[in-house]
């Protein structure tokens, strides 16, 4: 490839992503004329909604990243036990289960006639009560802390073989390991995967309110949802969409003044090496494990035994269902692609701009680009796009494409968290040695970024299809009833009542994820070992 | 087979020396025929979601309809009624939908100020309804009444009033839904208004201790926590027991008659006003009322028909409630007060 044709990709990938996240909000502020920032400011609610959305969110992600480091230590100190894989990929399905789908599981578990209390109950031990901060906590620590130890386990499995022979030869144990091997390496991911986690617990809708226990729990994405859907105040709602985009970015801008110390390893090429020394506190790396396996998983279980039915396989089999899934496959597996390929450009022209242009904060710019869609509200997303799009073409016609387009979009940031690491360990300890022997373009990401980026990019794949997979936000968006997928079939099912085969229809969708997560987890495995770079 | 004269034709001219021009006859032909199918013949309606779904009113519909007027009937589906008057609103008079379906009583002002709307001309002397129908711009199709709908297991006896709900010991729990993000949630909030007036904040925050939760919409209380014995009581409609007793063969679900009586709600439809089909589209707000439709109601949207259709409304709906008295606040009093009220709700339940 020509430099040049390398400098007009990488400036069409930047033009677009930019345009697709912040062309809609130009549009509605084009559209309103005159924005109410001040007026939302001043309004004593407004003021509330803003403080509580911002404590709710710091409190979950520092639970969630809290605990998942553990978690993380654990489950990478054990690194052969039977399911391990299997266990990974049903952990992650949490994040990807539709709002209702979870709140139905939690509340199975965790709720006032749920399991947790029956055994607390048994125990002669008081009642647990869900709804409040409790419920709020409880459920973003359900979504997040899967995710969060995903990450670090990445982050923890870059760890080269050496280190760990090494440090085994020197004695240490324990903490001690924790604190010379282990701490670095997560230490490295914990300000990006924290933010990550702000942005989404900042911007929860549903979760907030329902499991909040009533309006004294409203996030931001509350009132914007009142104010276009029942207002029509548009001005409003851009208003509190530049709020909420401006409390985001003070966080990152936080966040860039801890010092991101990326491990000084040489990556390792042969990352499918699992050696671990032998742990000292096996039974507590096993109740660790068990703890937070139960925890994630009993609310799988509580949707699985209510689905659980003689209708079970005549759902399955009905075309509707045939259809949504097939739909949804669709959707799933061409915005991971997109999304994987968006990512990684992001990625080399930030890795570009880092090592060989010097120009560090450009760098972070165009990583912070994709992370942008997080914190844009759906609804203000959704009508941006729509006033943008429709003096052009008919919005409905190109509704599958828009939803694959904006389902890649949606999962960029996640995607972009998890290749981050290895792309900038390679250029951290290759770089220099690159450029002499002067190998670039594609025989550079053949023979040196592939095989490093290869675990990475099936767990990104992965997130990126699931996520897609469970979105609704997108679809619901351009109402068109000529693409069903199965989530929609699932809202669908329930607001007719048919609430037993919406239930089957959301162990559908998990099991989905559940395929797509194995299907790029077995398409990125190395199955031989005479791959050798 | 309205295409074999003009294949005919292309046959023998291709025969001759033309075979270029007859190909461009073909071609605009073809075009102008499908040019005129697609002005001529389509009817293009904004829905809700479950209007339009595999076991929604929409597929009878379009079938009956399509029978009568040799047309295409196009659904488009939008996530609520408010978001179909979002649409609207954002397209203004370029808007491509020829009529809005699903739009209710309280958004009914709301929806006239936009000067989107045109005059019905639709005969409605056949609607049954609760209350006299005046409004000569929305034509509706149907009816039902908020309530709260409770567990037979959990609760034998459901307080038989609201003022009843009211003084429940705190013990006693509802899940209720946000008047801000939902329809039954902002009926619950007029019902209270109707029935308490200026005393309603004070109400309020007497109701609050039996409140469980408030959820964003009517899916995540009905199927997400009531069903799963979460609470024994959710605030949904008197109709929805109809289902559960007519397809689910359930009577565990019922829902508790209110002395105060009950909020109504009524579901309408309009004509836009720059729409390029406006005699077929008046055409279809009249189907709306004919048995074809109506009897389609009943167990598809479950709610009641906007009309009396005798022996065909299921034998559950003939078991359902019968409130002591219809409550509605009008339309336009709504639209003034919407706000102001559901900030008194704030400030009640959050105190």
């Amino acid at each position: 490839m020509t430099l040049r044709l390398t400098q007009a990709l990488a400036a069409a990938l930047l033009l677009f992503v930019a345009s697709a996240t912040l062309l809609p909000l130009a549009a509605l502020i084009q559209q309103v004329g005159q924005l109410s920032v001040v007026q939302a400011l001043s309004d004593v609610w407004i003021q509330r909604v803003i403080k509580f959305s911002i404590w709710q969110a710091a409190l979950s992600t520092g639970l969630s990243v809290g605990l998942a480091i553990p978690v993380a230590i654990a489950l990478s100190r054990e690194p052969r036990f039977i399911g391990r894989q299997s266990l990974l990929n049903v952990f992650s399905l949490s994040l990807v289960m539709p709002t209702l789908v979870a709140i139905f599981g939690i509340v199975a578990v965790y709720g006032r006639t749920g399991w947790a209390n029956g055994w607390l109950q048994q125990l002669g031990l008081p009642e647990f009560n869900l709804y409040g901060l409790n419920g709020i906590l409880l459920a973003h620590v359900f979504f997040n802390l899967p995710l969060a130890t995903r990450i670090f386990l990445v982050a923890l499995d870059g760890i080269p073989p050496a280190h760990w022979r090494l440090s085994s030869q020197l004695g240490f144990h324990g903490w001690t390991r924790v604190r010379r091997l282990e701490w670095p390496a997560i230490r490295a991911q914990v300000m990006g995967t924290s933010l990550l986690i702000f942005a989404l617990c900042l911007t929860s809708f549903a979760i907030v309110l329902t499991l909040g226990g009533g309006p004294r729990a409203t996030t931001i994405e509350v009132a914007i949802y009142q104010a276009i859907r029942f207002d029509f105040d548009l001005s409003m709602a851009v208003s509190l969409a530049l709020i909420q985009l401006f409390i985001a970015i003070s966080v990152l801008w936080l966040g860039s003044i801890w010092k991101q110390e990326v491990p000084m390893a040489f990556s390792s090429l042969s990352a499918q090496d699992q050696w671990r020394p032998k742990s000292r506190l096996r039974s507590l790396n096993v109740l660790i494990i068990f703890i937070a396996s139960g925890f994630v998983l009993l609310p799988v279980v509580g949707l699985l035994v209510s689905a659980i039915d003689p209708a079970f396989f005549s759902v399955l089999k009905a075309a509707s269902t045939v259809k949504a899934f097939v739909n949804t496959l669709l959707v799933a597996i061409s915005s991971a692609i997109l999304c994987f390929v968006m990512a990684l450009g992001l990625l080399l022209i930030a890795r570009h701009c880092h090592y060989r242009l010097k120009l560090q904060r450009t760098s972070q710019a165009v990583r912070l680009l994709g992370n942008v869609i997080l914190v844009m509200p759906p609804l203000v997303l959704g009508t941006g796009l729509f006033l943008l799009l429709r003096p052009y073409a008919d919005v409905f016609s190109l509704a599958l494409l828009l939803v694959i387009l904006i389902n890649a979009l949606l999962a960029l940031p996640f995607v972009l968290r998890i290749l981050d690491a290895p792309i900038h360990q390679q250029a951290q300890s290759h770089d220099r040695l690159v450029q002499s022997l002067g190998i670039a373009g594609w025989s550079r990401f053949r023979l040196l970024d592939w095989p490093t980026l290869k675990p990475a990019a099936g767990l990104s794949m992965g997130i990126a299809a699931s996520l897609s997979a469970g979105d609704l936000g997108a679809i619901a968006l351009f109402g068109s009833d000529r693409v069903t997928t199965l989530p929609l079939l699932l809202y669908q099912r329930m607001s007719s009542y048919r609430l037993q085969e919406a239930a089957v229809t959301a162990v559908l969708l998990l099991l989905t994820c559940l395929l797509l997560f194995t299907l790029s987890q077995w398409l990125t495995k190395s199955r031989s070992k005479d791959v050798n770079p | 087979m309205a295409h074999s004269p003009a294949f005919k034709r292309t046959n023998t001219l291709l025969n001759t020396w033309a075979k270029r021009s007859a190909l461009a006859f073909v071609f605009s032909a073809l075009a102008l025929n499908t040019g005129l199918a697609l002005a001529k013949d389509t009817l293009t309606v904004y829905t809700y979601e479950s209007f339009t779904s595999e076991w929604g009113p929409g597929p009878v519909v379009k079938t009956a309809f399509e029978k009568t007027c040799d047309c295409e009937l196009n659904f488009v589906a939008l996530d609520s009624s408010t978001g179909i008057l979002n649409r609207v609103q954002l397209e203004g008079p370029s808007s491509p939908a020829d009529v809005v379906l699903g739009l209710d009583t309280n958004l009914m002002a709301l929806a006239e100020d936009t000067g989107l709307l045109d005059v019905s001309e639709v005969d409605t002397s056949a609607l049954d309804l609760p209350i006299d129908w005046t409004s000569d711009v929305f034509v509706p199709f149907d009816y039902g009444y908020f309530a709260f709908v409770y567990n037979t297991e959990l609760m034998p006896e459901p307080p038989t009033s609201l003022e009843a709900l009211i003084n429940a010991p705190d013990d006693v729990k509802i899940i209720v839904q946000d008047p801000r993000t939902s329809t039954p949630g902002l009926g619950l909030l007029l019902w209270m208004k109707s029935v308490y007036g200026d005393d309603a904040a004070e109400k309020w925050e007497a109701l609050q201790p039996k409140i469980l939760t408030v959820t964003k919409g009517w899916s995540e209380a009905y199927f997400s926590l009531f069903l799963n014995g979460e609470a024994p009581m959710v605030l949904s409609y008197s109709t929805s027991p109809g289902y559960h007793m007519a397809i689910d063969e359930t009577e565990q679900y019922q829902a508790a008659a209110f002395d105060e009586g009950h909020y109504l709600q009524v579901e309408v439809a309009a004509v836009l006003k720059n729409s390029k089909n406006k005699a077929l589209a008046r055409e279809f707000l009249a189907f709306m009322l004919t048995p074809e439709f109506q009897t389609a109601i009943p167990l598809t949207n479950v709610m009641f028909p906007a009309t009396d259709i005798g022996d065909d409304l299921p034998e559950a709906f003939t078991k359902l409630i019968t409130p002591a008295q219809t409550l509605l606040i009008d339309t336009a009093t709504v639209r003034d007060n919407r706000k102001a009220w559901t900030n008194e709700w704030l400030d009640a339940t959050t105190r």
